[in-house]
């Protein structure tokens, strides 16, 4: 053949979350330790393919993104013109839950970014025994929104445009540009109203900085990593969501946004292959 | 502070063919120093002084001028660096019928930071 295979393979899989059947697609890539890969609000799997090709993570990690049911190629659930699309915690708990029990994981890793990052550190208090370590990027128990979301989905506003428009600034100036249009893109292509409903979670109903003092660190290490230029997951709530979780270990990336595994992959390795070598240790 | 707003943002073509179908005008402020800017198809056609205390345009735009300045720095701070950034910050307002900003969010977006990496005393 004359072409040259990335290292990512994808499939596709029907799975059952509290009743509602999802047909799910998920890519991975390596052998070792599994990582599961949550993608942010409104995009994909696909903001993991660096991860996912590079070696100095698969030689140790089976790096796994599935798309959350409505996002990127997995569906919606059928009759779902009929719904208006909201994530809770409760179902996204139960989504990232069942993923990890079809594909039998033993002992995974989650690694989030953003609304991801926030749903990590409910499993760690939740579900301890079930995961080897949880990370956290751009991910705060508590957030202050700054946008009023019901511009996302209205009939005068192009749903595409506006999404990549709300978080075009939360890439960080120095990100190569290539890097900067592909994550906007993989917003520009969600589903209608589909970001919205993730913010549904991420600004109002994921809030737990009441409960997250109550992670035990011992059964399920945590690591949160935030970004410089973040205007959600500022890292001044990182530190604060830190300070409020005994024994967990955070860091701030100078240069780098709310996206870094996508916006800026040569820099984001610098700081999560660290806590990956941590992890496996 | 925004007089070569037009000649940052009439070269780029990108920037005129993202708002090609953009036609209005809308008010930019500084301090305490207001500016009209009137839109084209996609080109700044004018920018000139508020002159009369109706004259608003459609929806407004302010900062602190050390904040839009910072904002057309090569490598802005973090806050400055993106117009929703600034507003999330407290650093910059909106007001008015923001409907159109909306609708063209990235072309503000960009129209704003044209200025970027110039001479930004002057622009």
């Amino acid at each position: 053949m004359m072409v040259t295979f990335e290292a990512i393979t994808g499939r596709y899989f029907n799975l059952t979350v509290n009743d509602a059947a999802y047909r799910i697609y998920m890519e991975e890539a390596g052998s070792g330790i599994p990582l599961v890969c949550l993608h942010t609000a409104g995009s994909d799997g696909r903001q993991y393919r660096h991860l996912m090709n590079d070696p100095a993570v698969t030689d140790h990690y089976r790096v796994i993104a599935f798309d959350m049911p409505w996002h990127g190629k997995s569906n919606p659930p059928v009759g779902w013109q009929d719904q208006e699309y909201q994530l809770t915690t409760e179902l996204y708990r139960d989504t990232v839950a069942a993923f990890c029990n079809a594909l039998e994981l033993d002992n995974p890793v989650v690694m989030g970014c953003s609304m991801g990052g926030r749903i990590v550190l409910h499993l760690a208090l939740e579900q301890p025994d079930n995961f080897r370590a949880v990370i956290a990027l751009e991910g705060a128990d508590r957030l202050h929104p700054y946008y009023d979301t019901d511009w996302l989905h209205r009939p005068n506003v192009h749903g595409g445009e506006i999404c990549a428009g709300y978080v075009s600034g939360q890439v960080a100036p120095q990100s190569p540009d290539e890097y900067r249009w592909e994550t906007l893109w993989a917003y520009m292509q969600s589903g209608p109203g589909i970001f919205k409903g993730d913010l549904h979670f991420y600004w109002v109903d994921g809030h737990f900085d009441d409960r997250s003092p109550e992670i035990d660190t011992g059964r399920c290490p945590v690591y949160l990593l935030s970004g410089e230029y973040d205007s959600s997951c500022t890292p001044e709530r990182a530190l604060a969501t830190a300070d409020r979780i005994a024994g967990s270990h955070v860091s701030i990336m100078d240069g780098i946004g709310h996206f870094p595994m996508s916006e800026n992959p040569e820099l984001f390795r610098t700081h999560i292959l660290p806590v990956l070598d941590t992890i496996r240790a | 502070m925004f007089d070569r707003l037009a000649a940052h943002a009439n070269t780029d073509a990108s920037l005129i063919r993202r708002g090609k179908r953009l036609n209005l005008d809308f008010l930019v402020g500084a301090d305490d120093q207001d500016f009209i800017i009137s839109i084209r198809s996609g080109r700044v056609q004018e920018v000139k002084p508020r002159s009369v205390a109706i004259e608003s345009g459609q929806f407004a735009i302010r900062a602190r001028s050390d904040v839009w300045r910072e904002h057309w720095q090569p490598m802005p701070k973090r806050d400055h660096h993106d117009l929703f950034s600034m507003m999330a910050a407290g650093l910059a307002s909106i007001d008015g019928d923001i409907t159109p900003f909306m609708q063209n969010l990235l072309y503000f977006k960009a129209l704003l930071a044209a200025p970027r990496g110039t001479n930004t005393e002057a622009a």
